[in-house]
C-alpha cells in the first residue's frame, strides 16, 4: 500500500513536468502551477485528515500508517508551492516579497499556514516522537487543524468573485474537522438530545 | 521555446516519463485548451494601421483560449468550453438615454458607415497578466456622434447581452447580470477608444466577445465590455459591474496604474502571456502621452 501511496503522490508534479516540457501547461504557465501545487497541497492536507475518519469507519488501523506520508507530501507541494511564487512569481525581489506578506492578509495567512506546518513535518519522524514524548508530539501536531483552517482561508481570499470551489474544500474540511470533536462534548450533545426526545416520547405514551 | 530551454534547465529528466504513462487520466487539470472556433470566423480587410505598438502579438490560440468571460463560467477556458450555443448573428443593439437618435439597430446598421482599421494594443489585466492584441475595428467616438448625443450626455454606460440560454455561466449570480461597464464622456470620445470587431485579421471569436466589443487599451482589461447590446447616454455616473460588487478593489477608472496596488496584489509589474518572465507595468499602460491629460489634477489613488 506504502509504494502504491507514493507513486501516487509524484504523481501531480510528474504531470507538471510534462505539461511544462510540452508547453501545455496553458498561456500563463507560473499562474498553472502556482495554482496546481497549491491545490494539491491542500487536497493532501485533507487527505491527511482524512486518515483518522477512515479507521474508525472502516475498522482497519493501515490507514494511520499513510497518515505519515500523505503529511510529508502536503509539506512537499507546500513548498512547492512556495518555491514557485518566490522563485517565477516574484522573482525573488526581496521587498515586493515582504510587502506581499505585510500587506496582502491571503499572502499572510497563506505564509504563516506554511510556517505552521514546517515544524510538523520536522518532528515527523519516530525519534522526533521519542524524543517529544506522545503526549507532546501529539499536541503539536494537533496544529494540523489549525493549518487547514489557513490553507482555505488564504484560497478564499485570493478569489476574486466565485466561492464556489474553495467553500468546496472548506465544506470537506468542517467535515473532517468534525470528526475531531472531543467524545466528552460529544456526549454530552448526544445526551442532552436524546434526553430531550425521551420526554416527549414519555409525554405521548401517558 | 524559451520555456522549454528554462525547464530543461531545472528538470530531472527521469521524472517526465513516469508523467507520460499517467498523462492519460486526465485528472491533473486541463491540458492548454487550444484555440476553439465555436463560430465560424471570416477574414477582414482593414483599411490602414493607426496608433500600433512595436511589440509582437501574444500567440493568438492563447489570445482566444485564455479569457475572463464570466457569462460563460469563472474559469479561464470556460467561454471555449460553454461557449458552442452563442449565436453572434444575427445581433441587435439598443442606443438610448440622452441622444438625439435613439432606437434599435441591426449590426449591419451600426458597421456600415465604418472603415475598418487594425490596431496592434497592449491590454493589461487587473489580474496582472498582460497581451498584445492586433484588433481590427473603429474610433467608438465616430460610432457615437452619429447617434448626435445631447449636451447632458456626461457619460456612456454599455451592457453585454444576458441570455442564459447562450451564455451558462449566467445562471449562477457570480456578479450581477447584464454585465455593465461605462466611459466618462470625454474617454468615450478619445482616439484610442475603439470598437472592435475583429482580432489577428478576422473576426472576433465568441471567446473574445463576439460580434461587437470595446477596446480601451489603457485601463484594466475588464473596462474593455464583451459582446455589447445596449449602449446608453447618462448625465450620471453609471454603475459598473466590478466597482459594484468589489468597490474597494475595483474602481469606475480602472486606469492602469503601476502605483495603485489592488487591494490584494500589487499591480507593479506584469507577467506577458505566454512567457514566464514578468516586466514593468506602464502608467496608463504605455499609453501615458495620449490620455494622461483626461485626468489632469485628479488625485489617481482616490479615482482608481
Amino acid at each position: 500500500m506504502k509504494p502504491l501511496v507514493f507513486a501516487a503522490g509524484m504523481m501531480p508534479l510528474s504531470l507538471l513536468f510534462w505539461r511544462a516540457f510540452n508547453d501545455t501547461l496553458g498561456a500563463n504557465p507560473v499562474e498553472s502551477l502556482i495554482h496546481e501545487t497549491g491545490l494539491w497541497a491542500l487536497r493532501l492536507l485533507l487527505l491527511t485528515l482524512a486518515m483518522t475518519p477512515l479507521r474508525r469507519i472502516t475498522g482497519w488501523p493501515g490507514w494511520i500508517r499513510l497518515r505519515r506520508m500523505l503529511g510529508l507530501y502536503c509539506f512537499f507541494y507546500a513548498v512547492l508551492h512556495l518555491t514557485v511564487y518566490l522563485w517565477l512569481d516574484q522573482e525573488l525581489r526581496l521587498s515586493a516579497i515582504i510587502e506581499d506578506v505585510i500587506k496582502r492578509p491571503y499572502i499572510t495567512v497563506g505564509a504563516a499556514t506554511f510556517l505552521m506546518l514546517t515544524p510538523l513535518a520536522a518532528t515527523s519522524f519516530n525519534r522526533a516522537i521519542r524524543w517529544l514524548g506522545g503526549k507532546r508530539w501529539k499536541q503539536l501536531h494537533r496544529l494540523v487543524y489549525l493549518c487547514g483552517l489557513g490553507a482555505v482561508i488564504h484560497y478564499l481570499w485570493l478569489v476574486k468573485a466565485d466561492l464556489a470551489p474553495p467553500l468546496m474544500y472548506l465544506m470537506i474540511l468542517l467535515g473532517l474537522l468534525a470528526f475531531r470533536i472531543p467524545p466528552s462534548l460529544l456526549r454530552r450533545l448526544r445526551g442532552y438530545s436524546t434526553g430531550k426526545l425521551e420526554t416527549k416520547h414519555e409525554r405521548y405514551q401517558t | 521555446m524559451n520555456r522549454r530551454r528554462f525547464i530543461a534547465g531545472m528538470t530531472a529528466a527521469g521524472l517526465t516519463g513516469t508523467a507520460s504513462a499517467f498523462s492519460f487520466f486526465g485528472l491533473f487539470g486541463d491540458d492548454e485548451p487550444t484555440a476553439v472556433e465555436l463560430y465560424p470566423r471570416r477574414p477582414l480587410k482593414a483599411s490602414r494601421r493607426a496608433f500600433s505598438v512595436d511589440e509582437s502579438p501574444t500567440d493568438e490560440a492563447d489570445a482566444i483560449g485564455y479569457t475572463n468571460f464570466y457569462e460563460f463560467g469563472t474559469e479561464k477556458g470556460d467561454a471555449q468550453r460553454y461557449g458552442e450555443r452563442f449565436k453572434p448573428e444575427p445581433w441587435r443593439l439598443t442606443i438610448d438615454g440622452e441622444c438625439e437618435r435613439p432606437g434599435d439597430y441591426t449590426l449591419e446598421d451600426i458597421l456600415k458607415p465604418h472603415p475598418l482599421e487594425e490596431r496592434i494594443y497592449r491590454l493589461r489585466c487587473v489580474e496582472t497578466w498582460s497581451m498584445v492584441i492586433p484588433w481590427v475595428g473603429f474610433p467608438l467616438a465616430d460610432l457615437l456622434k452619429r447617434f448626435a448625443p445631447t449636451s447632458r450626455a456626461k457619460y456612456v454606460a454599455f451592457e453585454t447581452l444576458y441570455d442564459p440560454e447562450q451564455m451558462p455561466g449566467q445562471r449562477r449570480a457570480v456578479v450581477e447580470w447584464p454585465y455593465r461597464e461605462g466611459l466618462r464622456m470625454d474617454e468615450a470620445m478619445h482616439p484610442l477608444t475603439l470598437i472592435a470587431v475583429g482580432m489577428y485579421g478576422e473576426t472576433l471569436p465568441v471567446q473574445n466577445g463576439a460580434p461587437l466589443r470595446l477596446v480601451v487599451p489603457w485601463k484594466y482589461g475588464f473596462k474593455s465590455i464583451k459582446s455589447i447590446v445596449r449602449i446608453h447616454f447618462s448625465e450620471k455616473l453609471p454603475v459598473t459591474t466590478w466597482n459594484q460588487l468589489q468597490p474597494d478593489e475595483y474602481g469606475f477608472y480602472a486606469n492602469v496604474n503601476p502605483a495603485v496596488d489592488h487591494p490584494r496584489w500589487s499591480q507593479a509589474r506584469e507577467r506577458p502571456v505566454g512567457g514566464w518572465r514578468r516586466r514593468d507595468t506602464l502608467p496608463f499602460n504605455g499609453y501615458a502621452e495620449e490620455v494622461a491629460h483626461l485626468y489632469h489634477g485628479m488625485d489617481l489613488a482616490k479615482y482608481f
